[in-house]
């Protein structure tokens, strides 16, 4: 129970609450035998990144989001928390916004995966990127990727999403410098562009 | 934090998938969603020498509405729950409950079948398998077989489910057109687990009385529970706040909570039968 840190069971998205902590049993269940006999190799998997193919060689525990960093070098796509808390690893795969500290590569085979860099180009900014600038919804950065790839989806599938939908989806999305009430404006503001008959959206 | 190794396997056909599970002398673990289990995995609460990877079983995806009631596949999301407008009709209180579970990127990914078998306390599947008597079928190497939720629920995290079983589906018996129903929840950030939380219907009689009541509340205890005190309570009743007011003492009778970093004892006996007393009023309205 000790690896569980009052500071990770505080900052619960999809870890387990709090309350099974005052009895140990879940927890022996759940950690099964302690034998270290593992067999693991890695596994190649083929998916598709930003409209490319790709085929990589991963050990079947690394995360999606290792594997965009690590093995794609795509490292817009940011890891705060590493267990689902943050939202900063926010990735679009097969048209919904996932965390992909939570999708493991391999569970990502045949997949399309679109992450933050195939949502701008090197031409012009994309209006949700502009949309971020002008009202300045973004201090150190670090939490912008997940808020951009969250945000697209949410404008994508609801472009007329009001200041509670926006809020109520960019829960999950963690910022430490804005107060947030910049990033809603951005999104807001975003609209327009993701109107059925202005398609000039982000290319994805 | 980075996972511990495991093998990794992904089943086209249930058996095989069974098969699987049962091949590691119970090192194994079924993954669907992931949102619970990977976090696990993070932790080092749990360390499987094999995941088996439910997402090819494309027959565990449906969710189907009939005369008998709503059967939700084990791999249905909650998004799919969340976009399926029948289920205005055919079961307003699990769709109503649902729209508290976790955030928008974990709803996409996040499975039924999942949080059944991860038995979180406070989580809220779990609450309304307990609730309406949902029958929780899974199928294992002795073959398919039925466990009813009151059974299936063990304590925290801990559920009936053997280590070669797997959740084929949760059915929840029909919900007849009139039936009065509330669910409220209280955490301390949206989509955080319940502090606590209430599921409450009732059906009325030809008088207006309450018959059939179902009170579940969750995140106070070391499972979902039925307050049978509290249905009694209800049962044979006009619900009235004379009424109201009675259920929520039987609530504070009925739970027994802990104390933990988030809450003491008292302060969640007390936030129960506030949301017991809250979904009544709902469901009175």
């Amino acid at each position: 129970m000790s690896a569980l840190t009052h500071k990770s069971r505080h900052e619960i998205g999809a870890l387990p609450s709090p309350l099974w902590a005052h009895k140990g049993e879940g927890a022996d269940r759940v950690r099964g035998s302690a034998k270290p006999i593992f067999s693991w190799s890695d596994m190649s998997v083929r998916f598709e990144v930003n409209g490319k193919e790709v085929e990589v060689e991963v050990e079947p525990r690394m995360t999606l989001a290792d594997c965009l960093r690590h093995k794609l070098r795509l490292t817009g796509t940011h890891l705060g928390c590493e267990h689902g808390v943050c939202g900063a690893c926010t990735v679009i795969v097969d048209g919904a916004a996932v965390r992909s500290c939570l999708l493991l590569a391999v569970q990502a085979e045949g997949a399309k995966v679109v992450t933050v860099e195939g949502l701008s180009n090197d031409a012009d900014l994309t209006p949700l990127q502009k949309s971020f600038r002008k009202h300045h919804a973004l201090q150190c950065g670090f939490c912008t990727p997940g808020m951009i790839t969250t945000a697209h989806v949410l404008l994508s599938e609801e472009p007329e999403c009001d200041a509670d939908r926006v809020r109520e989806v960019l829960s999950g999305n963690l910022c430490r410098c804005t107060g947030y009430i910049p990033i809603v404006e951005a999104v807001l503001d975003a609209r327009a562009a993701y109107q059925p008959n202005d398609r000039t959206k982000d290319r994805a | 934090m980075k996972l511990p190794p495991f093998d990794y396997a992904c089943p086209t056909t249930l058996p095989e998938a069974v098969q699987l599970l049962a091949s590691r002398d119970g090192d194994a673990k079924a993954i669907a969603g992931g949102q619970s289990l990977v976090p696990m995995l993070a932790f080092r609460l749990a360390h499987p020498a094999l995941l088996v990877d439910l997402r090819k079983l494309a027959d565990l995806r449906g969710i189907k509405i009939s005369e008998k009631g709503v059967t939700l596949g084990a791999m249905v999301r909650w998004r799919d729950i969340e976009d399926d407008a029948r289920l205005d009709s055919a079961h307003p209180l699990l769709k109503a409950a649902i729209a508290h579970v976790a955030h928008y990127q974990i709803r996409n990914r996040g499975t039924v079948g999942g949080s059944i078998a991860h038995a979180d306390p406070a989580a809220e599947m779990p609450g309304i398998a307990m609730t309406c008597d949902a029958e929780i079928a899974v199928v294992g190497k002795s073959g398919a077989h039925v466990i009813q939720a009151a059974d299936f629920f063990q304590g925290a995290l801990t559920t009936a489910l053997t280590s070669d079983e797997i959740i084929v589906e949760v059915r929840l018996p029909a919900w007849p057109q009139g039936r009065r129903w509330g669910f409220k929840e209280f955490a301390r950030r949206r989509g955080d687990f319940a502090l606590a939380a209430a599921a409450v219907f009732y059906d009325l009689d030809a008088n207006g009385r309450a018959t059939n009541a179902h009170v579940g509340v969750i995140g106070v205890g070391d499972r979902p529970l039925r307050l049978a005190g509290v249905e009694d309570v209800l049962n044979g009743q006009v619900i009235d706040e004379a009424t109201i007011a009675k259920a929520e003492a039987a609530t504070h009778a009925g739970v027994d909570p802990q104390d933990d970093i988030h809450a003491s004892a008292a302060y969640r006996r007390a936030l129960a039968g506030t949301m017991v007393e809250r979904a009544l009023r709902d469901a009175a309205a």
